[in-house]
Parts: structure tokens; sequence; C-alpha cells
């Protein structure tokens, strides 16, 4: 079977893709599964750059990498002590109930996939994106456009009030996260995970 | 030329991936991932259907937009939770996080 170059680059994207997604999923260290959460969005992003999406693959690596992961890894930090320790990341009975639960999923996705008969060719014409994207927006998705703004500002503003500190003191909490060993035992690994990080 | 296939069938392998982390995971953040891989996945199916279907419209590719846009809505909404949970009961493990269940 002979593989064109926009074939092969399709399948080195999507291996990329899966390979960083498993391990997403199955790293014991969170922090680790997060770095390759990055990858996995990086190779979404080829995804569209192989399918002429390119405005779209602009978005994915502003949007993704840029602001959800980076998100993510204040939030980590933000608790760290789950992060730094080394205990098991999987919930006990249910991780043996959630393998055949995906794998029931996957067969009827696939058995979809392979017996419909989709019948599409692509095109080959590639073309500029963005404005056509642009001007849909502003024309025939005005209304959604405004209502996604809607919706980004009561989630920051939502997300302000959640996360915000209350004022108030909070010596229950002081005290316990005052004791000299913990905090101890967990400067060493903090340190360690960025220095893997960068490493990564 | 690549056949639709392929797009789908890394598009359902995505999916499925990310319904295994949202199940197995114990940390919150790391449900939120999952989520995330998720969303990713319904984008891949969007666009790879609206190039091979109306390839000068450009639907699909709106559609992933807003899709992008809920989806970075959520993760902010999402971790403010989990940040104000671990606030309150210094834990993020979704199994210790049984206040209400007496």
């Amino acid at each position: 079977m002979h593989i064109t170059l926009h074939q092969f680059a399709f399948l080195a994207v999507a291996c990329v893709v899966i390979g960083s997604a498993l391990l997403v999923v199955t790293l014991r260290n969170i922090f680790h599964s997060l770095l390759f959460l990055a990858l996995s969005f990086l190779g979404v992003a080829g995804v569209y750059i192989v399918l002429s999406a390119d405005f779209l693959a602009a978005v994915q690596v502003l949007v993704y990498i840029g602001a959800v992961t980076v998100l993510m890894m204040f939030a980590l930090m933000l608790t760290h002590r789950v992060m730094t320790s080394n205990l098991s990341q999987t919930l006990g009975q249910w991780s043996v109930t959630s393998f055949p639960v995906t794998l029931g999923i996957l067969t009827i996705l696939l058995k979809v996939l392979v017996f419909n008969p989709w019948g599409l060719k692509e095109p080959t014409k590639f073309q500029p994106t963005t404005g056509i994207i642009g001007q849909s927006l502003l024309t025939k998705y005005l209304l959604p456009f405004e209502l996604a703004s809607i919706v980004l500002l009561v989630a920051m503003i939502g997300a302000i009030i959640l996360a915000k500190e209350d004022g108030a003191p909070r010596e229950g909490i002081s005290s316990d996260t005052g004791e000299p060993s913990r905090i101890e035992s967990s400067c060493p690994c903090s340190v360690k995970d960025s220095d893997a990080g960068g490493q990564v | 030329m690549i056949p639709l296939q392929w797009y789908l069938a890394l598009s359902v392998v995505l999916f499925c991936i990310g319904i295994f982390g949202v199940l197995s995971r114990r940390n919150a953040i790391g449900i939120l991932m999952g989520l995330e891989l998720m969303l990713n996945a319904a984008n891949i199916n969007l666009v790879a259907f609206g190039r091979f279907l109306h390839p000068t419209v450009l639907t699909g590719h709106v559609f992933a937009v807003f899709v992008i846009t809920v989806a970075a809505a959520e993760a902010a909404v999402g971790l403010a939770i989990i940040i104000a949970v671990y606030r309150n009961i210094e834990h993020i493990n979704v199994d210790k996080i049984n206040v209400l269940k007496w």
C-alpha cells in the first residue's frame, strides 16, 4: 500500500495524540500527565493542520496549551499535597469496572464506524479559513457569538467568586498545615517534580 | 488523500481514552483532563465532517470554535470549584469528597 506524504503526516500526528493521551490517563504523577496533555493538544493542532483548518490550529495552541494547561498547572500547584504524594491515582474498584465500560463504548463506536457506508471524498483544494470564519461569526452566527461572550463573562465572574478567599482567618486549616514535618516532606518532592518537568 | 474513516477512528480512540480517564482517575484535576480529551475528540469529528461535507461553508469550524470557548469556561469554573473544595476539606480526591453522603 502506497502512503502519500499527507497520509504519513496524519499517521505521525495521530500516533503522537494517541500515545500522549494514553500516558495522560495512565501515569501516576499527575504533573507529568498534565505535560503529556499539552503534547496531546499540540498533536490535535497538527490534525487540524492536516485538515487544512489553519485558524483552528492556532486557536488550539493559544487556548488549550496557552490557557487551559497553564490554568490546570496553577490548580495543581495550589493543591500540591495531592500532587506530590505518591499515592495511587486510580479509584480502587472503580478502575476495574471502568475498563469494560470503556471497551464497550469503543466497540459500539467502532461498529458504527466500520459498518456505516460513508462514501465521502475529501476535497483536494486547500484554502485559508480565517476570513470565512470571521465573516460567518459576525453575520450568520452573530447571536451564538454574543451568547459565547456572555458565557465567558459569567464563567469568569463565577470562577473569581468561587476561588476567592473570604477574608476570615482559618485557624483550623493553618494549624493543620503548619506542621513542620509535612512541609519538609512536601518541599523536596516539589523540587524533584519541577526538575523532572524541566527534563520533559 | 485521507479517507474520512481515519479521522473518525482517531476521534473514537481519543474519546474512549478520555472516558477511561474520567472513570478511573481519582484526582479531580485528572477527571478534568479526561473531559478535555473528550472535547478534543468531538472537535476533530466536527472539523473532519465539515471538511468532507461542506468545504467552503465552514460550519464545523465555527461550531468547533464555540466548543473551544465552552471548554475554556468549563475548565475555569471546574478548577475554581476544585480549589474551593481543597480549601474546605483539604482534599481533591473524588472518593474523599463525601460530605453529603451521611
